[in-house]
Protein backbone atom coordinates (compact mmCIF):
# COMPACT_ATOMS: atom_id res chain seq x y z
CA UNK A 1 0.00 0.00 0.00
CA UNK A 2 1.18 3.51 -0.81
CA UNK A 3 0.07 6.68 0.96
CA UNK A 4 -0.11 10.28 -0.21
CA UNK A 5 -0.70 13.34 1.95
CA UNK A 6 -1.74 16.60 0.34
CA UNK A 7 -1.22 19.99 2.05
CA UNK A 8 -3.22 23.00 0.94
CA UNK A 9 -5.42 25.83 2.06
CA UNK A 10 -9.16 25.20 1.74
CA UNK A 11 -10.12 26.38 -1.74
CA UNK A 12 -6.87 25.37 -3.46
CA UNK A 13 -8.23 22.06 -4.67
CA UNK A 14 -6.67 19.50 -2.35
CA UNK A 15 -9.77 17.30 -2.43
CA UNK A 16 -9.98 17.59 -6.21
CA UNK A 17 -6.31 16.59 -6.40
CA UNK A 18 -6.88 13.49 -4.26
CA UNK A 19 -10.05 12.65 -6.19
CA UNK A 20 -8.42 12.92 -9.62
CA UNK A 21 -5.36 10.96 -8.51
CA UNK A 22 -7.59 8.29 -6.96
CA UNK A 23 -9.68 8.08 -10.12
CA UNK A 24 -6.54 7.78 -12.29
CA UNK A 25 -5.22 4.94 -10.12
CA UNK A 26 -8.67 3.33 -10.27
CA UNK A 27 -8.42 3.36 -14.10
CA UNK A 28 -5.11 1.58 -13.65
CA UNK A 29 -6.93 -1.27 -11.91
CA UNK A 30 -5.87 -0.34 -8.38
CA UNK A 31 -7.97 0.21 -5.29
CA UNK A 32 -7.81 3.76 -4.01
CA UNK A 33 -9.36 5.59 -1.07
CA UNK A 34 -9.28 9.39 -1.31
CA UNK A 35 -10.53 11.41 1.64
CA UNK A 36 -10.32 14.91 3.09
CA UNK A 37 -9.77 16.18 6.57
CA UNK A 38 -11.38 19.53 7.11
CA UNK A 39 -10.49 21.92 9.82
CA UNK A 40 -13.33 24.32 10.34
CA UNK A 41 -13.98 24.10 6.59
CA UNK A 42 -13.35 27.77 5.93
CA UNK A 43 -11.65 29.14 2.83
CA UNK A 44 -7.95 29.72 3.36
CA UNK A 45 -7.54 27.50 6.41
CA UNK A 46 -4.85 24.81 6.24
CA UNK A 47 -6.34 21.42 5.41
CA UNK A 48 -5.27 18.00 4.24
CA UNK A 49 -6.51 15.51 1.75
CA UNK A 50 -5.26 11.95 1.74
CA UNK A 51 -4.95 9.04 -0.65
CA UNK A 52 -4.19 5.40 -0.07
CA UNK A 53 -3.81 2.97 -2.95
CA UNK A 54 -3.10 -0.70 -3.22
CA UNK A 55 -3.69 -3.83 -5.29
CA UNK A 56 -6.10 -4.93 -2.50
CA UNK A 57 -9.18 -3.02 -1.26
CA UNK A 58 -8.07 -0.26 1.13
CA UNK A 59 -9.57 -0.78 4.60
CA UNK A 60 -7.61 1.50 6.91
CA UNK A 61 -9.61 4.69 7.65
CA UNK A 62 -7.09 6.52 9.81
CA UNK A 63 -5.56 9.75 8.67
CA UNK A 64 -2.07 9.50 7.19
CA UNK A 65 0.88 10.41 9.39
CA UNK A 66 3.78 8.72 7.56
CA UNK A 67 3.38 8.89 3.81
CA UNK A 68 5.32 7.70 0.80
CA UNK A 69 4.57 10.93 -1.01
CA UNK A 70 3.50 14.44 -0.12
CA UNK A 71 2.01 17.02 -2.44
CA UNK A 72 2.28 20.59 -1.17
CA UNK A 73 -0.03 22.93 -3.05
CA UNK A 74 0.62 25.86 -0.71
CA UNK A 75 4.34 26.46 -0.03
CA UNK A 76 3.78 28.64 3.06
CA UNK A 77 2.57 25.47 4.80
CA UNK A 78 5.95 23.74 4.46
CA UNK A 79 7.13 25.33 7.70
CA UNK A 80 3.88 26.01 9.56
CA UNK A 81 2.50 22.51 8.96
CA UNK A 82 5.90 20.82 9.15
CA UNK A 83 5.14 19.01 5.89
CA UNK A 84 8.37 17.01 5.64
CA UNK A 85 8.13 15.52 9.12
CA UNK A 86 5.71 12.78 8.09
CA UNK A 87 7.45 11.81 4.88
CA UNK A 88 9.05 8.36 4.91
CA UNK A 89 12.74 7.88 4.18
CA UNK A 90 13.16 7.69 0.44
CA UNK A 91 9.80 9.39 -0.02
CA UNK A 92 9.10 12.01 -2.64
CA UNK A 93 7.86 15.56 -1.96
CA UNK A 94 6.16 17.38 -4.82
CA UNK A 95 6.05 21.05 -3.87
CA UNK A 96 4.65 24.10 -5.62
CA UNK A 97 7.37 26.65 -4.89
CA UNK A 98 7.35 30.42 -5.25
CA UNK A 99 10.33 32.76 -5.78
CA UNK A 100 10.76 33.32 -2.03
CA UNK A 101 10.10 29.74 -0.89
CA UNK A 102 12.76 28.26 1.39
CA UNK A 103 12.75 24.49 1.14
CA UNK A 104 14.87 22.84 3.77
CA UNK A 105 13.99 19.24 3.00
CA UNK A 106 15.59 16.30 4.84
CA UNK A 107 18.46 14.60 3.02
CA UNK A 108 16.78 11.20 2.90
CA UNK A 109 13.82 12.34 0.80
CA UNK A 110 13.59 13.36 -2.83
CA UNK A 111 12.41 16.93 -3.37
CA UNK A 112 10.65 17.85 -6.59
CA UNK A 113 9.91 21.58 -6.47
CA UNK A 114 8.42 23.45 -9.40
CA UNK A 115 6.93 26.87 -10.07
CA UNK A 116 3.49 25.32 -10.39
CA UNK A 117 1.60 28.51 -9.68
CA UNK A 118 3.52 30.36 -12.39
CA UNK A 119 2.72 27.58 -14.85
CA UNK A 120 -0.95 27.66 -13.80
CA UNK A 121 -1.06 31.45 -14.37
CA UNK A 122 0.41 30.98 -17.87
CA UNK A 123 -1.93 28.13 -18.83
CA UNK A 124 -5.12 28.66 -16.85
CA UNK A 125 -4.79 32.33 -15.99
CA UNK A 126 -5.57 31.61 -12.34
CA UNK A 127 -3.25 30.32 -9.59
CA UNK A 128 -4.65 26.79 -9.46
CA UNK A 129 -1.47 24.79 -9.25
CA UNK A 130 -3.07 21.48 -8.28
CA UNK A 131 -3.49 20.18 -11.83
CA UNK A 132 0.13 21.11 -12.59
CA UNK A 133 1.23 19.12 -9.54
CA UNK A 134 -0.76 16.09 -10.71
CA UNK A 135 1.34 15.97 -13.85
CA UNK A 136 4.50 16.39 -11.78
CA UNK A 137 3.39 13.58 -9.46
CA UNK A 138 2.93 11.21 -12.41
CA UNK A 139 6.43 11.93 -13.72
CA UNK A 140 8.25 12.06 -10.40
CA UNK A 141 6.77 8.93 -8.82
CA UNK A 142 5.99 6.74 -11.82
CA UNK A 143 2.99 5.42 -9.86
CA UNK A 144 0.38 6.56 -12.36
CA UNK A 145 0.28 6.89 -16.14
CA UNK A 146 -0.05 10.43 -17.48
CA UNK A 147 -2.82 9.14 -19.76
CA UNK A 148 -4.87 8.05 -16.75
CA UNK A 149 -4.47 11.44 -15.05
CA UNK A 150 -5.65 13.12 -18.25
CA UNK A 151 -8.61 10.72 -18.48
CA UNK A 152 -9.57 11.48 -14.86
CA UNK A 153 -9.28 15.25 -15.47
CA UNK A 154 -11.46 14.84 -18.53
CA UNK A 155 -14.16 13.16 -16.48
CA UNK A 156 -13.90 15.80 -13.76
CA UNK A 157 -14.41 18.75 -16.11
CA UNK A 158 -16.88 17.15 -18.48
CA UNK A 159 -19.26 19.82 -19.73
CA UNK A 160 -16.72 22.63 -19.12
CA UNK A 161 -14.70 22.45 -22.37
CA UNK A 162 -12.67 25.63 -21.75
CA UNK A 163 -11.63 24.63 -18.21
CA UNK A 164 -10.93 21.11 -19.43
CA UNK A 165 -8.64 22.20 -22.25
CA UNK A 166 -6.60 24.41 -19.92
CA UNK A 167 -6.49 21.80 -17.17
CA UNK A 168 -5.22 19.10 -19.52
CA UNK A 169 -2.51 21.48 -20.70
CA UNK A 170 -1.61 22.30 -17.08
CA UNK A 171 -1.20 18.60 -16.26
CA UNK A 172 1.09 18.10 -19.27
CA UNK A 173 3.16 21.16 -18.38
CA UNK A 174 3.60 19.82 -14.83
CA UNK A 175 4.70 16.48 -16.26
CA UNK A 176 7.25 18.16 -18.51
CA UNK A 177 8.54 20.38 -15.73
CA UNK A 178 9.98 17.37 -13.90
CA UNK A 179 13.22 16.58 -15.70
CA UNK A 180 15.21 14.37 -13.36
CA UNK B 1 -20.48 -0.85 -13.60
CA UNK B 2 -17.61 0.11 -11.29
CA UNK B 3 -17.16 3.77 -10.49
CA UNK B 4 -14.86 5.76 -8.23
CA UNK B 5 -17.37 7.47 -5.96
CA UNK B 6 -17.64 9.27 -2.66
CA UNK B 7 -20.01 7.55 -0.24
CA UNK B 8 -22.67 10.25 -0.56
CA UNK B 9 -22.87 9.72 -4.29
CA UNK B 10 -22.86 5.95 -3.85
CA UNK B 11 -25.98 6.43 -1.70
CA UNK B 12 -27.62 8.76 -4.23
CA UNK B 13 -27.01 6.25 -7.05
CA UNK B 14 -28.70 3.51 -5.00
CA UNK B 15 -31.64 5.71 -4.02
CA UNK B 16 -32.20 6.63 -7.67
CA UNK B 17 -32.39 2.93 -8.58
CA UNK B 18 -34.96 2.32 -5.79
CA UNK B 19 -37.26 4.87 -7.52
CA UNK B 20 -38.72 6.67 -4.49
CA UNK B 21 -41.71 8.90 -5.28
CA UNK B 22 -40.92 11.49 -2.61
CA UNK B 23 -37.65 12.78 -1.21
CA UNK B 24 -37.52 15.44 1.44
CA UNK B 25 -34.50 16.63 3.36
CA UNK B 26 -32.89 19.61 4.98
CA UNK B 27 -29.19 20.16 4.33
CA UNK B 28 -26.76 19.37 7.13
CA UNK B 29 -23.05 18.57 7.06
CA UNK B 30 -21.80 15.92 6.32
CA UNK B 31 -24.98 14.54 4.78
CA UNK B 32 -25.61 17.35 2.27
CA UNK B 33 -23.91 15.77 -0.75
CA UNK B 34 -26.42 12.91 -0.67
CA UNK B 35 -29.52 15.01 -1.18
CA UNK B 36 -27.72 17.47 -3.46
CA UNK B 37 -26.99 14.64 -5.85
CA UNK B 38 -30.53 13.26 -5.57
CA UNK B 39 -31.90 16.76 -6.24
CA UNK B 40 -29.75 16.77 -9.41
CA UNK B 41 -31.25 13.47 -10.50
CA UNK B 42 -34.76 14.85 -10.01
CA UNK B 43 -33.93 18.13 -11.78
CA UNK B 44 -32.41 16.48 -14.84
CA UNK B 45 -35.16 13.88 -15.14
CA UNK B 46 -33.10 10.82 -14.19
CA UNK B 47 -35.39 10.25 -11.21
CA UNK B 48 -39.12 10.81 -11.49
CA UNK B 49 -39.90 12.00 -7.97
CA UNK B 50 -41.08 14.96 -5.94
CA UNK B 51 -38.18 16.62 -4.13
CA UNK B 52 -39.84 18.63 -1.40
CA UNK B 53 -37.83 21.47 0.13
CA UNK B 54 -38.61 22.19 3.75
CA UNK B 55 -37.52 24.53 6.51
CA UNK B 56 -36.25 21.96 9.01
CA UNK B 57 -35.47 18.30 9.56
CA UNK B 58 -38.66 17.98 11.61
CA UNK B 59 -40.62 18.98 8.53
CA UNK B 60 -38.53 16.76 6.25
CA UNK B 61 -39.33 13.74 8.40
CA UNK B 62 -43.00 14.75 8.51
CA UNK B 63 -43.15 15.00 4.70
CA UNK B 64 -41.69 11.51 4.17
CA UNK B 65 -43.97 10.16 6.90
CA UNK B 66 -46.93 11.53 4.94
CA UNK B 67 -45.66 10.11 1.67
CA UNK B 68 -45.14 6.65 3.15
CA UNK B 69 -48.59 6.79 4.80
CA UNK B 70 -50.06 7.40 1.34
CA UNK B 71 -48.30 4.31 0.01
CA UNK B 72 -45.39 6.06 -1.70
CA UNK B 73 -41.80 4.91 -1.31
CA UNK B 74 -39.85 7.77 0.25
CA UNK B 75 -36.31 8.69 1.28
CA UNK B 76 -34.57 11.15 3.53
CA UNK B 77 -31.06 11.65 4.87
CA UNK B 78 -29.67 13.62 7.77
CA UNK B 79 -26.96 13.89 10.43
CA UNK B 80 -26.42 14.76 14.06
CA UNK B 81 -28.64 17.68 15.20
CA UNK B 82 -30.86 16.99 12.20
CA UNK B 83 -31.54 13.44 13.32
CA UNK B 84 -32.22 14.60 16.85
CA UNK B 85 -34.61 17.28 15.60
CA UNK B 86 -36.37 14.54 13.59
CA UNK B 87 -36.55 12.22 16.55
CA UNK B 88 -40.11 13.09 17.54
CA UNK B 89 -41.26 12.13 14.05
CA UNK B 90 -38.96 9.09 13.83
CA UNK B 91 -40.66 7.40 16.80
CA UNK B 92 -43.97 8.05 15.02
CA UNK B 93 -42.75 6.53 11.75
CA UNK B 94 -41.86 3.30 13.55
CA UNK B 95 -45.11 3.34 15.54
CA UNK B 96 -47.13 3.92 12.36
CA UNK B 97 -45.28 0.95 10.80
CA UNK B 98 -44.04 2.88 7.75
CA UNK B 99 -41.03 1.39 5.93
CA UNK B 100 -39.09 4.59 5.25
CA UNK B 101 -35.37 4.39 4.55
CA UNK B 102 -33.22 7.11 6.12
CA UNK B 103 -29.48 7.48 5.71
CA UNK B 104 -27.72 8.96 8.70
CA UNK B 105 -24.27 10.39 7.99
CA UNK B 106 -23.06 9.80 11.52
CA UNK B 107 -21.79 12.90 13.30
CA UNK B 108 -21.24 14.05 16.87
CA UNK B 109 -23.92 15.89 18.85
CA UNK B 110 -23.65 19.40 20.30
CA UNK B 111 -22.49 20.97 22.57
CA UNK B 112 -19.83 21.92 21.77
CA UNK B 113 -20.80 22.02 18.12
CA UNK B 114 -18.75 19.55 16.11
CA UNK B 115 -19.25 18.50 12.51
CA UNK B 116 -17.07 15.39 12.62
CA UNK B 117 -17.85 11.74 12.94
CA UNK B 118 -18.97 9.60 15.82
CA UNK B 119 -22.05 7.41 16.42
CA UNK B 120 -23.81 9.36 19.15
CA UNK B 121 -26.60 10.61 16.87
CA UNK B 122 -27.79 7.19 15.71
CA UNK B 123 -27.18 5.44 19.01
CA UNK B 124 -29.37 8.01 20.79
CA UNK B 125 -32.26 6.71 18.62
CA UNK B 126 -31.71 3.05 19.39
CA UNK B 127 -34.99 2.68 21.32
CA UNK B 128 -37.17 4.12 18.55
CA UNK B 129 -38.28 0.87 16.89
CA UNK B 130 -36.20 1.45 13.74
CA UNK B 131 -34.11 -1.27 12.18
CA UNK B 132 -30.54 0.09 12.32
CA UNK B 133 -27.60 -1.00 10.19
CA UNK B 134 -24.01 0.30 10.07
CA UNK B 135 -21.88 0.19 6.91
CA UNK B 136 -18.14 -0.31 6.79
CA UNK B 137 -17.45 1.04 3.29
CA UNK B 138 -19.06 2.74 0.31
CA UNK B 139 -19.96 -0.49 -1.48
CA UNK B 140 -21.72 -1.77 1.59
CA UNK B 141 -23.70 1.42 2.17
CA UNK B 142 -24.77 1.36 -1.49
CA UNK B 143 -25.90 -2.26 -1.23
CA UNK B 144 -27.63 -1.70 2.11
CA UNK B 145 -30.04 0.85 0.57
CA UNK B 146 -31.61 -1.81 -1.69
CA UNK B 147 -31.76 -4.34 1.12
CA UNK B 148 -33.15 -1.80 3.59
CA UNK B 149 -36.23 -1.20 1.41
CA UNK B 150 -36.54 -4.93 0.80
CA UNK B 151 -36.55 -5.79 4.51
CA UNK B 152 -38.63 -2.82 5.70
CA UNK B 153 -41.32 -3.12 3.03
CA UNK B 154 -41.90 -6.83 3.62
CA UNK B 155 -45.64 -6.91 4.53
CA UNK B 156 -44.83 -8.88 7.67
CA UNK B 157 -42.29 -6.26 8.77
CA UNK B 158 -43.41 -2.74 7.77
CA UNK B 159 -40.70 -0.97 9.72
CA UNK B 160 -38.37 1.93 8.90
CA UNK B 161 -34.65 1.33 8.39
CA UNK B 162 -31.82 3.67 9.33
CA UNK B 163 -28.73 3.07 7.22
CA UNK B 164 -25.70 4.51 9.02
CA UNK B 165 -22.49 5.62 7.34
CA UNK B 166 -19.63 7.45 8.97
CA UNK B 167 -19.63 11.17 8.23
CA UNK B 168 -16.66 12.38 6.15
CA UNK B 169 -14.83 9.03 6.40
CA UNK B 170 -17.40 7.49 4.04
CA UNK B 171 -19.64 10.37 2.94
CA UNK B 172 -16.65 12.34 1.61
CA UNK B 173 -14.29 9.40 1.07
CA UNK B 174 -13.99 8.12 -2.49
CA UNK B 175 -13.43 4.49 -3.42
CA UNK B 176 -14.48 2.01 -6.11
CA UNK B 177 -18.18 1.09 -6.00
CA UNK B 178 -19.96 -1.42 -8.20
CA UNK B 179 -23.25 0.10 -9.39
CA UNK B 180 -25.78 -2.45 -10.65
CA UNK B 181 -28.01 -2.13 -13.70
CA UNK B 182 -31.52 -0.85 -13.07
CA UNK B 183 -32.98 -4.12 -14.38
CA UNK B 184 -31.21 -6.08 -11.66
CA UNK B 185 -32.45 -3.70 -8.95
CA UNK B 186 -36.00 -3.95 -10.34
CA UNK B 187 -35.76 -7.72 -10.11
CA UNK B 188 -34.66 -7.53 -6.48
CA UNK B 189 -36.91 -4.69 -5.33
CA UNK B 190 -40.44 -4.70 -6.74
CA UNK B 191 -42.56 -1.52 -6.65
CA UNK B 192 -43.79 -0.63 -3.17
CA UNK B 193 -47.18 -2.18 -2.59
CA UNK B 194 -48.13 -1.65 1.06
CA UNK B 195 -50.82 -3.72 2.76
CA UNK B 196 -52.41 -0.45 4.01
CA UNK B 197 -52.30 3.21 3.02
CA UNK B 198 -54.26 6.45 3.23
CA UNK B 199 -56.63 6.30 0.28
CA UNK B 200 -59.80 8.36 -0.22
CA UNK B 201 -61.48 5.46 -1.99
CA UNK B 202 -60.78 3.09 0.88
CA UNK B 203 -60.82 5.33 3.95
CA UNK B 204 -58.50 4.41 6.78
CA UNK B 205 -57.01 6.26 9.72
CA UNK B 206 -53.42 5.99 10.85
CA UNK B 207 -51.89 7.24 14.08
CA UNK B 208 -55.02 7.81 16.09
CA UNK B 209 -55.09 7.95 19.87
CA UNK B 210 -53.98 4.64 21.33
CA UNK B 211 -55.51 4.59 24.77
CA UNK B 212 -54.41 2.28 27.58
CA UNK B 213 -56.51 -0.57 26.17
CA UNK B 214 -54.50 -0.76 22.91
CA UNK B 215 -51.22 1.17 23.20
CA UNK B 216 -49.35 -1.57 25.02
CA UNK B 217 -50.20 -4.04 22.27
CA UNK B 218 -48.73 -1.72 19.60
CA UNK B 219 -45.40 -1.76 21.43
CA UNK B 220 -45.69 -5.52 21.93
CA UNK B 221 -46.22 -5.92 18.18
CA UNK B 222 -43.20 -3.76 17.37
CA UNK B 223 -40.96 -5.80 19.64
CA UNK B 224 -42.38 -9.07 18.28
CA UNK B 225 -41.69 -8.03 14.69
CA UNK B 226 -38.16 -6.95 15.52
CA UNK B 227 -37.53 -10.32 17.13
CA UNK B 228 -39.07 -12.24 14.24
CA UNK B 229 -37.15 -10.55 11.42
CA UNK B 230 -34.08 -12.41 12.62
CA UNK B 231 -34.96 -15.09 10.07
CA UNK B 232 -35.84 -12.66 7.28
CA UNK B 233 -32.63 -10.61 7.33
CA UNK B 234 -30.27 -13.43 6.29
CA UNK B 235 -32.81 -14.50 3.65
CA UNK B 236 -32.80 -11.05 2.06
CA UNK B 237 -29.01 -11.03 2.27
CA UNK B 238 -28.83 -14.39 0.52
CA UNK B 239 -31.23 -13.28 -2.22
CA UNK B 240 -29.09 -10.17 -2.75
CA UNK B 241 -25.95 -12.26 -2.96
CA UNK B 242 -27.50 -14.62 -5.52
CA UNK B 243 -28.61 -11.76 -7.76
CA UNK B 244 -25.78 -9.25 -7.37
CA UNK B 245 -22.87 -11.62 -6.73
CA UNK B 246 -21.73 -9.68 -3.67
CA UNK B 247 -21.95 -10.18 0.06
CA UNK B 248 -25.51 -9.55 1.22
CA UNK B 249 -26.96 -8.31 4.50
CA UNK B 250 -25.88 -10.21 7.60
CA UNK B 251 -26.23 -9.43 11.29
CA UNK B 252 -22.53 -9.56 11.99
CA UNK B 253 -19.25 -10.15 10.21
CA UNK B 254 -16.58 -12.20 11.91
CA UNK B 255 -12.99 -11.49 10.90
CA UNK B 256 -10.45 -14.11 11.99
CA UNK B 257 -12.49 -14.97 15.08
CA UNK B 258 -12.54 -18.78 14.78
CA UNK B 259 -9.26 -19.42 16.58
CA UNK B 260 -9.05 -16.03 18.34
CA UNK B 261 -8.88 -15.79 22.12
CA UNK B 262 -9.40 -12.00 22.04
CA UNK B 263 -12.11 -10.35 19.93
CA UNK B 264 -12.67 -6.66 19.26
CA UNK B 265 -16.31 -5.62 18.72
CA UNK B 266 -17.07 -2.45 16.77
CA UNK B 267 -19.42 -0.88 14.21
CA UNK B 268 -18.96 1.12 11.01
CA UNK B 269 -15.90 2.21 9.05
CA UNK B 270 -13.43 1.85 11.94
CA UNK B 271 -13.78 -1.90 11.41
CA UNK B 272 -11.65 -1.54 8.27
CA UNK B 273 -8.85 -0.07 10.36
CA UNK B 274 -9.36 -2.80 12.96
CA UNK B 275 -9.08 -5.52 10.28
CA UNK B 276 -5.67 -4.19 9.23
CA UNK B 277 -4.73 -3.99 12.91
CA UNK B 278 -5.83 -7.61 13.46
CA UNK B 279 -3.59 -8.69 10.57
CA UNK B 280 -0.65 -6.82 12.14
CA UNK B 281 -1.20 -8.35 15.59
CA UNK B 282 -1.54 -11.81 14.07
CA UNK B 283 1.85 -11.38 12.41
CA UNK B 284 3.16 -10.59 15.89
CA UNK B 285 1.65 -13.86 17.12
CA UNK B 286 -1.48 -12.61 18.92
CA UNK B 287 -4.67 -14.62 18.39
CA UNK B 288 -7.05 -11.73 17.87
CA UNK B 289 -10.11 -11.13 15.71
CA UNK B 290 -12.93 -8.67 15.02
CA UNK B 291 -16.68 -9.08 15.31
CA UNK B 292 -18.31 -6.30 13.32
CA UNK B 293 -21.89 -5.53 14.31
CA UNK B 294 -23.75 -4.68 11.09
CA UNK B 295 -27.35 -4.86 12.35
CA UNK B 296 -27.48 -2.96 15.63
CA UNK B 297 -31.29 -3.13 15.93
CA UNK B 298 -32.67 -5.72 16.23
CA UNK B 299 -29.61 -6.58 18.31
CA UNK B 300 -28.26 -10.02 17.34
CA UNK B 301 -28.05 -11.38 20.88
CA UNK B 302 -27.92 -15.10 20.17
CA UNK B 303 -25.49 -14.79 17.28
CA UNK B 304 -23.02 -12.74 19.33
CA UNK B 305 -23.37 -15.10 22.28
CA UNK B 306 -22.77 -18.23 20.23
CA UNK B 307 -19.76 -16.76 18.42
CA UNK B 308 -18.07 -15.35 21.49
CA UNK B 309 -19.04 -17.50 24.49
CA UNK B 310 -15.75 -19.44 24.48
CA UNK B 311 -13.52 -16.39 24.03
CA UNK B 312 -11.18 -15.16 26.74
CA UNK B 313 -11.39 -11.40 26.21
CA UNK B 314 -13.80 -9.06 24.45
CA UNK B 315 -12.76 -5.49 23.63
CA UNK B 316 -15.82 -3.36 22.90
CA UNK B 317 -14.80 -0.25 20.97
CA UNK B 318 -17.51 2.43 20.65
CA UNK B 319 -17.94 5.89 19.18
CA UNK B 320 -20.84 6.68 21.52
CA UNK B 321 -21.57 6.76 25.22
CA UNK B 322 -24.62 6.58 27.46
CA UNK B 323 -23.43 9.39 29.70
CA UNK B 324 -23.61 8.45 33.34
CA UNK B 325 -23.39 4.76 32.45
CA UNK B 326 -20.95 3.40 29.85
CA UNK B 327 -20.84 2.60 26.14
CA UNK B 328 -24.26 1.20 25.11
CA UNK B 329 -22.74 -1.61 23.08
CA UNK B 330 -20.64 -2.63 26.10
CA UNK B 331 -23.76 -2.76 28.28
CA UNK B 332 -25.60 -4.79 25.67
CA UNK B 333 -22.82 -7.28 24.99
CA UNK B 334 -22.16 -7.73 28.70
CA UNK B 335 -25.84 -8.55 29.28
CA UNK B 336 -25.54 -11.62 27.04
CA UNK B 337 -23.16 -13.58 29.21
CA UNK B 338 -23.52 -15.35 32.54
CA UNK B 339 -20.53 -16.45 34.59
CA UNK B 340 -18.20 -17.83 33.46
CA UNK B 341 -18.03 -15.24 30.75
CA UNK B 342 -15.24 -13.74 28.65
CA UNK B 343 -13.47 -10.85 30.33
CA UNK B 344 -14.98 -7.60 29.06
CA UNK B 345 -13.31 -4.31 28.33
CA UNK B 346 -15.35 -1.23 27.37
CA UNK B 347 -13.68 1.56 25.39
CA UNK B 348 -14.87 4.93 24.12
CA UNK B 349 -12.89 6.36 21.20
CA UNK B 350 -13.13 8.60 18.18
CA UNK B 351 -15.70 11.01 19.63
CA UNK B 352 -16.18 14.16 17.56
CA UNK B 353 -13.87 12.93 14.82
CA UNK B 354 -10.81 12.12 16.95
CA UNK B 355 -8.77 9.92 14.65
CA UNK B 356 -8.68 6.23 15.60
CA UNK B 357 -5.23 4.93 14.66
CA UNK B 358 -3.19 1.79 15.31
CA UNK B 359 -1.81 3.66 18.36
CA UNK B 360 -5.38 3.98 19.70
CA UNK B 361 -5.91 0.26 19.23
CA UNK B 362 -2.54 -0.61 20.79
CA UNK B 363 -3.50 1.48 23.83
CA UNK B 364 -6.78 -0.44 24.02
CA UNK B 365 -5.01 -3.81 24.15
CA UNK B 366 -2.45 -2.50 26.63
CA UNK B 367 -5.12 -1.25 29.04
CA UNK B 368 -6.84 -4.63 28.75
CA UNK B 369 -3.70 -6.42 29.90
CA UNK B 370 -3.77 -4.68 33.29
CA UNK B 371 -7.40 -4.62 34.36
CA UNK B 372 -11.01 -5.03 33.31
CA UNK B 373 -12.49 -1.64 32.40
CA UNK B 374 -16.10 -0.79 31.62
CA UNK B 375 -15.79 2.72 30.21
CA UNK B 376 -12.23 3.67 29.36
CA UNK B 377 -11.71 6.74 27.16
CA UNK B 378 -8.88 6.23 24.67
CA UNK B 379 -6.60 9.06 23.46
CA UNK B 380 -7.60 11.52 26.21
CA UNK B 381 -5.38 14.61 26.36
CA UNK B 382 -5.29 15.13 30.11
CA UNK B 383 -3.51 18.47 29.74
CA UNK B 384 -6.85 19.88 28.53
CA UNK B 385 -8.64 18.84 31.70
CA UNK B 386 -8.31 21.02 34.77
CA UNK B 387 -8.73 19.25 38.09
CA UNK B 388 -10.46 22.14 39.87
CA UNK B 389 -13.57 21.72 37.69
CA UNK B 390 -14.29 18.28 39.12
CA UNK B 391 -15.97 17.22 42.33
Amino acid sequence: MKEVKIFARAGQGAITTAAILGEALFYQGLYAYAFPHFGAARMGAPMNAFLRFDTQPVRNRSQIYNSDYIIVIEPTLVITQNCFSGLKKGGIAIVAKRENTVLDSPKDVKLVALYAEKIAMEVIGRPFSNTVLLGAFAKATGEVELENILKAVEKRFLGKPEVLKKSLEAVKRGYQAVTE
Amino acid sequence: MRKFLEGSHAVAEAVKRCKPGVISAYPITPQTHIVERIANFVANGELNAQFINVESEHSAASVVLGAEACGVRAFTATSSQGLILMSEVLFNIAGLRLPLVLVCANRALSAPINIWNDHQDAVALRDSGWIMVFAENNQEVHDLIYQAYKVGENPKVMLPVMVNMDGYILTHGMEPVDIPDQALVDKFLPPYNPPYKLDVDNPLSLGLLGDPTVYLETRYALQKTLEEIKDLIPKVGEEFKQLFGRKGLEFVEGYKIEDADSVILAMGSVCGTVKDFVDKKREEGEKIGLLRIIVYRPFPKKIIYELLKEKERLFILEKAISLGMEGPLYTEVKSLFNKPSPKMYGFIAGLGGRDITFNTLEEMLKVGKDKEVSCYFLDVDHSLLKDEFYV
